[in-house]
């Protein structure tokens, strides 16, 4: 069994090449992300291990590729976050009200991902409902980052809410993963981790069977150790879909052969409100370096205005918490999930009881906030004021499309952040999302790949935004931005030993 | 504060959360916190800007009227916590 621990260093296409030469087979490469899971409890990622789905996921894998009957992600082990229904195994989005829910369908990603042959590791912590920026709103407890400081052990976060994804590709203990991304969901806890995470256009992967959190801004997408792995994955995950009526009818293109390997002539956007007060010398640093990296490459780096930034959070935080208050509503405990009710409670005493003890205390603030701002007489000041600041915001993007090709950003305001240390202030865990909301607000595609280490030795991303449906521009420039970053760190991996 | 104790209580029955009444006023707190933050919205002059309501420009597809689904209310049932003869089941709402 040692010699396959290896295994788990291959990216998603080595390992997909090493299959399809017979180097080793699907079993193999499967029982290494196992062995790697087994040994890494400390980190917490995951809710829900599923290794006998996974062998005979594996088995079935093994005979395609004995047939050279091989589909595109055969044998290829991954993670999927635990927002995605999965046809029987249990599905809790990070909540205790989904208390031994089983669905009996399955999410239409996921279910392009067994199409193509990709293999079940088991399901992934996150923020209860997608609702957090630290994976610390998990009922299943926090998500420890792989990272830490140098010379300190000091429990770091992994960013969220797919935390439970970034941190378990870091560790290497999924070859790839799925994420979800409503205000940055995916690429906030990629960048805190050091890996790839893409946030496709909104409707190009379908929402069905996705617990909702916010409808107009949910997004699902993969996580990643290589532009091209999440290539390989959005691939399968994209497309059209009947049962999502948001799903965008547009071909979806191999992402992978879209990686030219070079991005000359590209005109990239740098948008000044992103230089943001008090920004850390080592964000803006990067920065400039990734600027550098794109005129080596023989792009051209062009200033830009997106005027309405900074309305970007606030909008925010009037739109999600008011859609999450009407998706929400369907926890009441008659359907599925946990039921919570003393014998004399009426059938709304049963709801207020079931919903107070079944969710977490930010759920319940933004269901709250949702409610306040949805009831009657403040509407038109809060939800329908956030919705023009987004066509605002939206407009923005398009006058700078005129001009660049995609736009460069940080992908954080700061690096990975101690567990506790932002709990108690919301406004601050919210700014963690400061760079990454537009995109969603606007509907865009967004990447964030790792741009190297910051002093103390932890990862910093960069962002890159495209236009609607022009993933391939951002999978072409992530791939030569990726080589030019030459970010090959790794954590040690100290949670093998605790 | 722009949100009181008393607004939490009506928000929290509309919302179906039953609030012990000791968490009123931190909830009040927190959510006048994020309400004045989020207020910053009315200094922006929107003009004519229609409101979004989706990200992205399609038209909502239609199709025809007809079943295209169901059949399999054993699966439908299968996660209620208290089912019964392939019903799901409340307290007593009429007397």
């Amino acid at each position: 069994m040692t010699e396959n621990k290896d295994l788990t260093d291959l990216t998603l296409i080595q390992a997909r090449d090493g299959l399809r030469s017979k180097a080793f087979t699907a079993r193999e490469l499967t029982q290494s992300y196992l062995s790697a899971i087994d040994a890494a409890d400390a980190l917490n990622c995951f809710i829900t291990k599923t290794p006998d789905k996974a062998l005979d996921m594996a088995d079935g894998a093994d005979d395609r590729l004995a047939k050279g009957e091989a589909r595109p992600l055969d044998g290829l082990p991954i993670g999927v976050k635990d927002l995605f229904c999965t046809r029987d195994v249990l599905t809790t989005a990070g909540s205790h009200i989904l208390d031994g829910f089983t669905p009996r369908y399955e999410s239409t990603v996921t279910e392009h991902l067994w199409r193509d042959g990709a293999v079940l590791l088991g399901k992934l912590n996150m923020d209860e409902f997608a609702m957090g920026s630290s994976n610390e709103n998990s009922f299943y407890g926090p998500v420890v980052n792989p990272w830490r400081r140098a010379g300190d052990d000091a429990k770091l976060v992994p960013g969220g809410s797919s935390g439970g994804s970034a941190a378990a590709v870091a560790a290497h203990l999924v070859a790839g993963a799925t994420g979800t991304d409503t205000g940055g969901s995916i690429r906030q806890p990629a960048a805190f981790t050091g890996v790839i995470g893409m946030k496709p256009t909104y409707g190009r992967c379908s929402r069905w069977g996705i617990a909702a959190f916010a409808s107009s801004l949910d997004q699902a997408g993969p996580l990643a150790r290589s532009v091209k792995d999440a290539a390989l994955l959005l691939t399968s995950m994209a497309g059209h879909d009947a049962k999502d009526s948001t799903s965008i009818n547009a071909p979806v293109p191999d992402f992978e052969s879209a990686m030219t390997g070079d991005m000359k002539g590209l005109r990239v956007g740098i948008p000044k409100e992103y230089r943001v007060d008090n920004m850390p010398e080592e964000i803006d640093g990067f920065w400039r370096r990734g600027m550098e990296w794109c005129r080596a490459a023989g792009a051209e780096i062009v200033d830009i205005s997106l005027p309405h930034t900074r309305y970007a959070l606030p909008a925010y935080y009037i739109v999600a918490p008011a859609e999450a208050s009407s998706n929400l509503a369907r926890y009441d405990g008659v359907r599925y999930g946990l039921r919570v009710r003393d014998e004399t409670d009426d059938i709304t005493q049963m709801y207020e009881r079931t919903r107070a003890e079944g969710f977490g205390d930010e759920v319940k603030r933004r269901v709250l906030m949702g409610t306040y701002v949805l009831s009657a007489g403040y509407y038109d000041a809060y939800y329908l004021k956030a919705q023009k600041v987004r066509t605002l915001i939206a407009r923005d993007f398009d006058a700078a499309f005129g001009k660049v090709d995609l736009i460069l950003t940080p992908t954080a305001p700061g690096p990975a952040f101690a567990i506790g240390d932002k709990a108690d202030d919301l406004l601050a865990m919210y700014l963690n999302d400061v760079f990454t909301v537009p995109a969603n607000l606007a509907g865009l595609p967004g990447l964030s790949f790792p741009a190297g280490l910051n002093a103390q030795g932890l990862p910093l991303g960069l962002q890159l935004i495209g236009k609607a449906l022009d993933e391939e521009t951002l999978f072409r420039a992530g791939g030569v931005l990726e080589e030019a970053a030459g970010f090959d760190a790794a954590p040690t991996r100290w949670w093998r030993d605790v | 504060m722009s949100v009181t104790k008393d607004t939490v209580r009506k928000i929290a029955h509309l919302a179906r959360i039953a609030e012990p009444e000791e968490r009123l006023e931190p909830l009040a707190r927190e959510l006048s916190a994020i309400i004045d933050w989020v207020e910053q919205l009315e200094e922006v002059e929107t003009g004519d800007a229609p409101p979004m309501t989706s990200a992205v420009d399609i038209k909502l597809p239609l199709r025809a009227d007809v079943v295209t689904d169901g059949g399999y209310p054993e699966d439908i049932i299968a996660n209620a916590p208290d089912a019964r003869d392939q019903l799901f089941t409340v307290p007593k709402v009429l007397e």
